[in-house]
């Protein structure tokens, strides 16, 4: 279970070396409850993937600290060793597109998680079912993702990201391709799985038909995080 | 842990069939091709062990009686007889030649047989399929099954027709020549004899009239060899030094005519075929290597997923090999039905032995193994953070 959510401090990273370094993260602050959804947007150019990569831990941070829950994964240039399987455990993914393994079937992308962090085919299947049946795809348990429409598609995504009970989610652009009603439906459910779970998502995006329905925001700006507070609308 | 290996090759059998049979083909060619040569040292053992000989006399200086012309006074065998050790001594001639068979030719060993007993005379064919042995003293033949010939047939050979009164079976040349076998002075006469026709031209060149035939040797007194069986107790080394020292002949035993069939004779071909074996290996390791490299190419994405998501690189690496490896196994298994329905229909006696197919599965499986390594290094290569948009 979520434990006590994502914490950033003072959050800095750096390409490159010299003449050619330049700071795509100056200066982030976050701090992400268990339950929360919050989102994450910004110009083109921001920061807002460089910011992702470091929180998803596939980059190092120049500086700054990043817990999660009582875990301290990046410190001023100090890292976890294992980050494959801080991954694996800690972080749930959530793409803009699907991005399911085409050769297994939907339970097996789901139930794939669990069997890497070491437990057995029947125990991991029977936690990607409890998963599945959470966001009502559990009927096409045994199809091929090529047979799904988009929106199963996303929300079996959503189940695989969820499946190992990550502390946090990291969604990436997760309704860009969706009419709204769909994209309605995928904000619904994170937050339903995020209260569920005791999950901590953070959703980044452009999309302006889901902006409106965090109560909390972070916009980000040539590097920097400032915090805001959402309209928290309704996504019934 | 389920095999993500396995699942991609179930998804996309369709590849992993058709590429698994091409390479399968080749497989069968290459495990033919090793046939062909354990055939060519097989035929060779037999047509020694056959031979019935312990000792081959030669003519001195000469690699005979198969890998080189030899002659030898065919009186020479009763000295032989005479040396201290020798317990049979038979003279031989061997002729290869075409002979007619109905509309066709037949390539065969005409081997010229010492009258005398069978299991006693080196020489003879020491089993029949049907018939008897040659028991006259001319006009009848032992034919090789392999020639095709039938028991009553008529074969004809120079200006003579033999009847074939007994058939053999495994009995060929270092070149996998049926035998048939005639009785030696028929032989002998066939071999310095010209047919008719060369007879006839002959004559009318000379411009010669009749006085000519008498020119014309009828019989000859050479044989390529005799073969020898030693005394069981003497020792066949010891033997031929006496018979090389008193009849200024050269002897080969059996281990020594082996050396002259198998290494030398046959060693040319072995390279040839050693030269196509390392060729058909190459592109065997091109194909696996190529249609992995793609497969692996095609699943960039889901393999970045993959990492994104926790995914060690060993079982990425894992997922690459098994696939080269399936490959592998579906082309062996192809290539080994390909090879043994196949072999029957070669020309040349194809001997698929056990331990071939073992090394060529094990040849098989370390080329595809080499050849995942490119694949496997791009796939370990791949950049996690591509799963994150840009
Ligand atoms: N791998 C990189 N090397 C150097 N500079 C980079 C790299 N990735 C991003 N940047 C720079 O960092 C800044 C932030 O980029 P990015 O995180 O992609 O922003 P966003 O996702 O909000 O568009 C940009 O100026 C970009 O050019
Ligand atoms: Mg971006």
């Amino acid at each position: 279970m979520g434990g006590k959510g994502i914490k950033i401090e003072g959050m800095k990273k750096r390409y490159g070396e010299g003449d050619t370094a330049a700071y795509a993260l100056k200066d982030v602050d976050m701090d992400v409850a268990p339950g929360e959804v919050v989102g994450l947007i910004g110009p083109s150019g921001s920061g807002k993937s460089t910011l992702l990569k470091c929180l998803g831990a596939v980059i190092d941070p120049t500086e700054g600290r990043m817990m999660l829950g009582d875990e301290v994964i990046f410190d001023n240039g100090w890292k976890v060793k294992d980050l494959c399987a801080l991954r694996r455990d800690k972080i749930g993914f959530v793409f803009q597109a699907p991005y399911l393994i085409p050769f297994l079937n939907v339970l097996d992308n789901v139930a794939l998680l669990p069997m890497l962090a070491g437990l057995h085919n029947d125990e991991a299947r029977e936690k990607a079912m409890e998963l599945l049946t959470a966001l009502d795809v559990q009927h096409r348990a045994d199809a091929m993702p090529s047979r799904l429409s988009g929106g199963e598609q996303q929300r079996v995504a959503i189940a695989r990201g969820l499946v190992n009970r990550p502390p946090v989610i990291l969604a990436d652009e997760p309704t860009a391709p969706l009419d709204s009603k769909r994209a309605m439906a995928v904000v619904r459910i994170l937050n339903e799985m995020a209260l569920k779970l005791q999950t901590a998502i953070i959703v980044v995006t452009h999309d302006e038909k889901i902006i409106p329905t965090f109560k909390r925001i972070y916009h980000i700006r040539d590097g920097v995080t400032h915090e805001e507070v959402g309209e928290g609308r309704s996504y019934k | 842990m389920i095999s993500l290996g396995s699942c991609d090759i179930l998804h996309s059998w369709g590849k992993f069939i058709f590429t698994g049979f091409g390479l399968g083909l080749l497989i069968g060619v290459t495990l033919v091709m090793a046939g062909v040569y354990r055939g060519m040292v097989d035929d060779g053992r037999i047509l020694l062990d056959n031979s019935g000989a312990e000792l081959w006399v030669v003519q001195n200086g000469t690699l005979g009686p198969y890998a080189e012309p030899s002659s030898v006074y065919d009186d020479e065998y009763r000295t032989t007889m005479s040396m201290p050790g020798v317990d049979r001594a038979a003279n031989i001639t061997y002729l290869t030649m075409q002979v007619a068979k109905g509309k066709n030719d037949v390539r065969v060993m005409v081997v010229g047989i010492a009258p005398g007993t069978l299991g006693i005379t080196p020489g003879w064919p020491p089993f029949l399929a049907a018939g008897r042995q040659v028991t006259r003293n001319h006009y009848e033949a032992v034919a090789d099954i392999a020639s095709g010939f039938k028991l009553g047939d008529q074969i004809k050979i120079r200006r003579n027709h033999y009847t074939v009164v007994g058939l053999s079976r495994r009995m060929v040349s270092s070149n996998g020549d049926p035998m048939i076998f005639i009785p030696l002075k028929d032989a002998q006469e066939a071999q310095f004899l010209k047919d008719n026709d060369a007879i006839w031209q002959g004559r009318r060149r000379d411009g010669a009239g009749d006085e000519a035939i008498g020119t014309t040797p009828s019989s000859n007194h050479y044989v390529n060899a005799i073969l020898v069986r030693v005394v069981p107790g003497y020792s066949q080394d010891q033997v031929a030094d006496s018979i090389r020292r008193w009849q200024r002949l050269t002897v080969y035993t059996r281990a020594q005519m082996e050396d002259i069939l198998v290494g030398k004779m046959i060693a040319a071909s072995a390279k040839q075929i050693g030269m196509f074996l390392v060729i058909l290996a190459i592109v065997s390791a091109a194909i696996v290597a190529f249609i992995i490299y793609t497969l692996t190419m095609d699943k960039i994405r889901e393999i970045a997923v993959l990492k994104l998501i926790g995914t060690r690189n060993r079982v990425i690496a894992a997922m690459i090999m098994q696939q080269a490896l399936a490959l592998g196994v579906i082309g062996f298994v192809v290539g080994k039905i390909t090879a043994t329905f196949a072999a029957p229909a070669f020309p040349k006696y194809v001997l698929l032995i056990p331990i071939d197919s073992l090394s060529g599965f094990v040849a098989v499986m370390l080329i595809c193994v080499l050849a995942s390594l490119v694949a496997i290094r791009m796939a370990l290569k791949v950049d996690p953070a591509e799963a994150i948009g840009g």
